[in-house]
């Protein structure tokens, strides 16, 4: 009975240390480029294929059901020939401060050591009260049970569960692939190095507008590209702390023709 | 009330009511069941069956009619409670008539509270996961979270509720075990808890229903508040409002008082000899109560205007352009307008308050303009979130109309067989409202 109070008041020593709760292991953070996006859609495709979304049909995107976990905004300014078109992908912003933590009744929506907002879809009892909070919208639910009929089977990712209807999801990080990449560096006896985790988006963007990486680390290239003084955060007025940094698209005064 | 009624004649008035049913009482609550059973628990069935994908909810109107109701019916709850607890404490002598009917109102209420809750999960036969006890999958609540608050104050309300009930209806089950006969007289005999009336138990019941009255009187502020948080405890444009619990706890009031005038009207009609107890008297004071709400509930709306308008962000400008300048919501906001802060203000004239205007078109009127202020909140203020992109309108499917209306009569069903198990006046609270001299023909 000593031995086993012994042993608890050691582990607790970890927790009372100062600012143990506040320390990650990494700050996974993603870096887009607004300047090199060109709004090809090549990022939603990989979430598609990556995460197992289901492709729900005309009618249910019409009701505005659509699974995409990545977006591309549209926004057009001006009428016809003086337009400006700017695209802004959009996904879980990771917020450090996140809202959706708070409303969520059963933490199913939680935050981990390695600064990423997780859900966790089997503890989800479905009160749709983290996708009401969040102020960006990106999360998705289960509405219905979707079938991946035969053979649509067979393209499903292994890493990654299938949903069923009643839960909430979004945007991971492909926290599989962060797994994966540190399993790997635990195995050779190293850290993560920078690079070596690429989510689905970032590997398949064409223009490399979409950088990955770890904000703890000062020589990542992440970190060293939310220094840049184009930066800012999607409704940073909020203070949800996001992880996701935008590069402002530095557009021409006046009018134009691509915009 | 009429101080020349005699204790035998209060008594055999009440039981009356208990046991006097004609076949005009089965035809109606046949029907309020089959319809029950067809408008909720099939689309019910159905919906468990195939997803919440057959509502009309979506990406950013994740909470649509089903909330609007379950607020709605945490606020029908209040009017009993108010009566029950607050007015039983000032010892206010109006309420003895109308306490037990609007406490049971309170007890059904609150049963579609829950029913609104599970119905609008998407996993509902987890629902025990949001109770905080020790267990093996190492789950646990979130303290934090507003939806908890939830489960505690309305956990609370409903037990509290029911006990204040029960306890204040033991007399009452000693009184009809005398006269009752079959499973009745067991039940009576059996719920009484061998009351027999003795002075030390009279003390003893008083001072029960005192505490419980205490007790419960927080509540009808704290309750409405918690479900107000809900809202208020989000970033969304048009929820994040501080002014938020006050305006929710004075709509619940409102529409529970509506509800406790339409209730005792309906009951009125169809029991004649409850005409006897529930008089104009009561319809004078009840009203009293509708207009001083509804003076505040106007003033809070304009605030609730006027604070999105004064902190000027674009969002609430956009939420606000959308509530209050588009079609059709402008015509439900005018509507709700019309209906709660317009008028019960009529109530001011003594004529209208016992007319037939004024005991069944103002509470309907009132009780619509009530379930619209909800409505306006809750799917509107997400259909105009922060990104444009994202912005989507709500049409509700026929799965979500149905439910409301099939939890309605599956309400009238569940009074009316309240009705004819328990007594729905208090009879020996009436009693005490008899005259003296009158009290010796037992």
């Amino acid at each position: 009975m000593a031995g086993f109070l012994e042993r608890i008041t050691e582990r607790w020593k970890v927790y009372r240390e100062p600012g143990f709760f506040k320390k990650l292991d990494h700050k996974w953070t993603m870096v887009i480029d607004l300047d090199k996006c060109n709004g090809c859609g090549a990022c939603v495709l990989a979430c598609y294929a990556e995460n197992n979304l289901p492709v729900v049909g005309k009618d249910e995107c019409a009701m505005s059901r659509a699974f995409s976990w990545l977006r591309i905004e549209r926004y057009i300014d001006g009428e016809y020939p003086d337009v400006k078109v700017k695209f802004i992908p959009v996904m879980c912003q990771h917020c450090s401060k996140a809202p959706c933590e708070t409303g969520c009744p059963v933490y199913a929506t939680y935050h981990n050591q390695d600064g990423l907002n997780v859900q966790v879809y089997n503890r989800c009892v479905g009160t749709f009260t983290c996708a009401t909070y969040c102020p960006y919208d990106v999360r998705r639910f289960n509405w219905r049970s979707y079938k991946f009929e035969q053979p649509l089977d067979h393209q499903l990712n292994p890493d990654v569960t299938v949903r069923e209807m009643g839960v909430m999801e979004k945007c991971t990080f492909c926290i599989q692939r962060i797994r994966a990449a540190k399993d790997k560096a635990k195995d050779e006896g190293r850290t993560v190095q920078d690079g070596e985790v690429l989510p689905a988006c970032v590997q398949s963007c064409p223009t490399g507008a979409m950088i990955f990486g770890d904000l703890l680390d000062p020589n990542s290239k992440a970190a060293k590209l939310a220094k840049s003084p184009r930066r800012y955060r999607l409704l940073e007025e909020l203070n949800a702390d996001p992880s996701v940094i935008y590069l402002k698209r530095v557009m021409k005064e006046g009018p134009s023709k691509h915009g | 009330m009429d101080r020349t009624i005699t204790y035998k004649e209060a008594s055999e008035d009440i039981s009356g009511i208990i046991t006097k049913t004609g076949w005009k009482y089965y035809a109606v609550l046949t029907l309020m069941a089959v319809s029950a059973v067809s408008f909720l628990f099939l689309p019910w069935a159905y919906q468990i069956y195939s997803g919440q994908g057959v509502t009309g909810l979506n990406a950013p109107v994740f909470w649509g009619l089903y909330l609007v109701n379950f607020i709605y019916w945490v606020g029908i709850a209040h009017a009993g409670t108010l009566i029950s607890a607050m007015l039983y404490i000032t010892q206010t002598p109006w309420r003895r008539a109308i306490a037990r009917g609007a406490e049971t109102m309170t007890f059904f209420a609150l049963f579609l509270v829950s029913l609104f809750i599970f119905v609008h999960m998407g996993r509902p036969w987890n629902f025990y996961w949001t109770m905080p006890y020790p267990n093996q999958r190492q789950i646990w609540t979130n303290f934090t979270s507003p939806i908890t608050f939830d489960v505690f104050a309305i956990g609370t309300y409903t037990t509290s509720s029911i006990v204040f009930l029960f306890f204040g209806m033991i007399p009452d089950l000693a009184s009809l075990s005398h006269t009752a006969t079959g499973w009745r007289k067991r039940l009576y005999t059996a719920l009484s808890f061998g009351w027999r009336g003795t002075d030390r138990q009279w003390h003893l019941q008083a001072k029960a229903c005192m505490f419980f009255g205490a007790f419960i009187m927080p509540l009808v502020v704290s309750v409405h508040s918690v479900v107000s948080w809900d809202f208020a405890l989000s970033v969304v444009p048009g929820y994040a409002k501080t002014v938020f619990a006050p305006y929710f706890v004075t709509g619940a009031l409102l529409s529970g008082f509506a509800g406790v005038l339409l209730m005792l009207s309906i009951m009125r009609e169809a029991y004649p000899v409850m005409k006897k107890y529930v008089t104009a008297y009561h319809y004078d004071k009840v009203t009293i109560f509708v207009v001083v709400l509804s003076l505040i509930w106007s003033y809070l709306t304009l605030m609730e205007v006027v604070t999105g308008l004064y902190a000027n962000t674009s969002q609430e400008i956009e939420h606000l352009k959308y509530k209050l300048a588009i079609s059709p919501f402008s015509y439900l906001f005018a509507l709700m307008i019309f209906s709660n802060s317009v008028l019960p203000l009529l109530y001011i004239f003594k004529k209208l308050r016992n007319s037939f205007f004024g005991r069944f078109i103002i509470p309907v009127f009132v009780l619509i303009g009530m379930w619209l202020e909800r409505f306006l909140i809750v799917p509107n203020s997400l259909s105009r979130k922060f990104l444009p992109w994202m912005w989507h309108d709500y049409s509700p499917t026929w799965v979500e109309y149905s439910i409301p209306i099939g939890a309605l009569f599956f309400f009238i069903s569940m009074f009316m067989v309240f009705i004819k198990v328990f007594p729905i006046i208090a009879i020996f609270e009436v009693k005490e409202d008899i005259g003296i001299p009158m009290r010796k023909s037992h």
